[in-house]
């Protein structure tokens, strides 16, 4: 397996937000800047479906923005296809193509000229050009609309345009950041299907995503990463294999679960305990039958259960188990 | 949506793009969006200079308060402000929606060239549109004002020189404004900026009429439009007390260095995260 991307020690870190408050989710550098990303090392094979899973803030879009040129990173290196990003952004950018989260057509131009033009900036002839849009708009069931105004398409028709802007220029890997956010289900199925369709016509496909279902779909290999660090990276199988104690089950309280936590830890077939404010999650291999047991826990600590839910091993019990926090 | 897999494909050879066949695609992009504004354009960047030749140049003469060959002076400067003004616009406007919410200058930003060329495609499409809004105001100013005394196009290489170092200049200039200030504050830029410009430009007097106010004379030229309206003077209606024109030609040539490499650096850091 040849390498479609390659980085080493990739790191970000934006100057301070002058009014001095940090996003969310993201550690401070020492000279007060923000780290988006730690030092991420990855690899990502030519041909592979490829996803990186976190909740927002976790440094997604920024190794996404680095990959596809549009960010210039701190310090590391990055290639894709073989050329440096920085070095050699104008020959990566030959190779890619991008969708990104939120759609961004060119409003000057209509929806043919939105790919027409688009392959014009990569050489294409303009004969072939028009050969190609048309197919694309055909495949993306956007032929009726090849002459509207990109204001007139709805968010999933934006969504499509730019997933065959991104194809016209035929590039060898195609980057989507978060592609499915804000599509209605039937659309983002859709959606998956023409991925799929890509990827089983050779395409390396980098994916940020923070659906688990997404991911647990769609990848080959899937990256966990949260706070700018790399926590997990392995197939979606192999990944739910690590998912502590199989079955994850979560007692909102009505108060502090720190009492009711200790207690749960002597229940028999609970592997481990974590309590959060009023949340209480324990992983356990028989899951359901566990619950009485755990509610008693709770009731000896003087507290009520309010809630109850009950997940089954997924990217989410892993993702939760490695970072104590929900994806979304 | 068919299953193939041919849908897709991916090619087997790459070759390398020229440079000079993306920079006119991106060209023929903004002309071919100028083009469907066209009107809206025109109107923007001509009708407050083409309203001041009905004032100064045709009501105020007519009355008698304006010496005949106020129109020879004032012609070169309506010209000058045209040009600039259309150029200043027609780069920095479209930037407060390139780099907006969507970022929608991003299709651009991934064609496969450097981006100081995708920058310098944009200095250049401004030049494009100021030169049109300077011809296309030209001869309503001629009607307008009736027979002009001293003008001629006898000099038209000279003409033609001060109007592309003028455009480029000021289209650099709306290079560095439209990435260097936040897009809401284009309108203030306009307010603050931009109309005191063409109100201490010279373009509406002569610059060797300011002799009667010695520190004007001296503050003005640090705008760049007096250079572009004294060149023009120079250049078309020369009877006309003016400034050396070689000495605007280097200023311009100066100033359109200056804002270039300032306003593509700029551009750069805005393109580049």
């Amino acid at each position: 397996m040849t390498a479609a991307i390659a980085t080493s020690a990739l790191r970000k870190v934006y100057p301070a937000p002058p009014n001095g408050r940090r996003p969310p989710g993201r550690p401070a550098s020492g000279d007060g800047g923000v780290v988006a990303l730690e030092a991420l090392d990855l690899e990502v094979g030519e041909g592979e479906f490829f996803g990186l899973l976190g909740p927002n803030g976790a440094g997604k879009s920024t190794t996404l923005g680095i990959l596809t040129t549009r960010i210039r990173p701190t310090a590391g290196t990055a290639l894709v296809a073989g050329e440096d990003v920085v070095r050699h952004a104008p020959r990566v950018r030959q190779r890619i193509g991008v969708v990104p989260q939120r759609p961004n057509p060119d409003r000057g131009l209509d929806v043919l000229e939105n790919l027409v033009f688009h392959a014009a900036y990569f050489g294409v002839p303009r004969a072939e050009a028009e050969q190609r849009a048309s197919r694309l708009l055909e495949m993306l069931s956007l032929t009726e609309k090849r002459g509207s105004k990109v204001d007139e398409l709805s968010g999933g028709q934006q969504q499509r345009l730019m997933i065959a802007r991104a194809l016209i220029h035929e590039p060898d890997v195609i980057f989507l950041d978060e592609p499915t956010v804000g599509l209605d289900p039937q659309a983002r199925l859709a959606l998956w299907d023409i991925l799929r369709e890509l990827h089983d016509a050779g395409r390396t496909i980098v994916m940020t995503t923070h659906y688990m279902e997404e991911a647990d779909q769609l990848c080959e290999r899937v990256a966990i990463v949260d706070r700018g660090k790399l926590l997990a990276l392995d197939t979606p199988a192999r990944l739910k294999e690590r998912a502590p104690g199989g079955t994850l089950v979560i007692l909102t309280l009505d108060g502090d679960a720190t009492d009711a936590a200790q207690r749960a830890r002597r229940v028999a077939g609970v592997e481990r305990v974590e309590s959060e404010a009023t949340t209480m999650r324990a992983f356990a291999s028989r899951g359901g039958e566990l619950i009485p047991a755990l509610i008693r826990a709770s009731e000896e600590a003087g507290r009520t259960v309010t809630d109850i839910t009950l997940r089954e091993p997924s990217l989410e019990t892993l993702f939760i188990s490695l970072t104590g926090r929900r994806l979304v | 949506m068919s299953r193939t897999h041919a849908a897709f494909p991916v090619p087997a050879t790459r070759p390398r793009v020229r440079r000079s066949r993306v920079f006119l695609a991106l060209l023929q992009r903004d002309l071919r969006v100028a083009r469907k504004e066209l009107p809206f354009f025109l109107i923007r960047t001509t009708l407050q200079p083409l309203m001041f030749i009905v004032v100064f140049g045709f009501l105020l003469p007519r009355m008698g308060f304006m010496r005949g060959e106020y129109t020879s002076a004032l012609l070169p400067g309506i010209l000058a402000v045209s040009l600039t003004f259309a150029s200043i616009q027609s780069v920095a406007l479209p930037l407060v929606q390139d780099f907006g919410f969507t970022r929608e200058i991003e299709d651009r930003l991934l064609a496969p060239v450097p981006t100081r060329l995708v920058a310098a495609e944009k200095i250049v499409a401004g030049v494009i549109q100021g030169m049109v809004s300077a011809i296309f105001v030209m001869p309503v100013a001629r009607l307008i004002m009736g027979p002009i005394p001293g003008l001629t196009l006898s000099h038209l290489p000279l003409v033609v020189l001060i109007v592309i170092l003028g455009a480029t200049a000021f289209s650099a200039l709306g290079l560095l404004l439209g990435t260097a200030i936040s897009p809401q504050q284009i309108g203030l830029m306009f307010s603050i900026i931009v109309a005191p410009m063409i109100f201490f430009g010279c373009a509406y007097y002569p610059w060797t009429g300011l002799a009667a106010v010695p520190i004007m004379k001296y503050a003005v030229l640090v705008n760049p439009l007096t250079y572009v309206a004294e060149g023009m003077r120079g250049a078309l209606t020369p009877s006309i007390p003016h400034m050396p024109v070689a000495a605007a030609a280097g200023a311009l040539l100066v100033l359109s260095g200056v804002f270039w490499a300032l306003g593509i650096r700029s551009f750069e850091r805005r393109a580049i995260g």
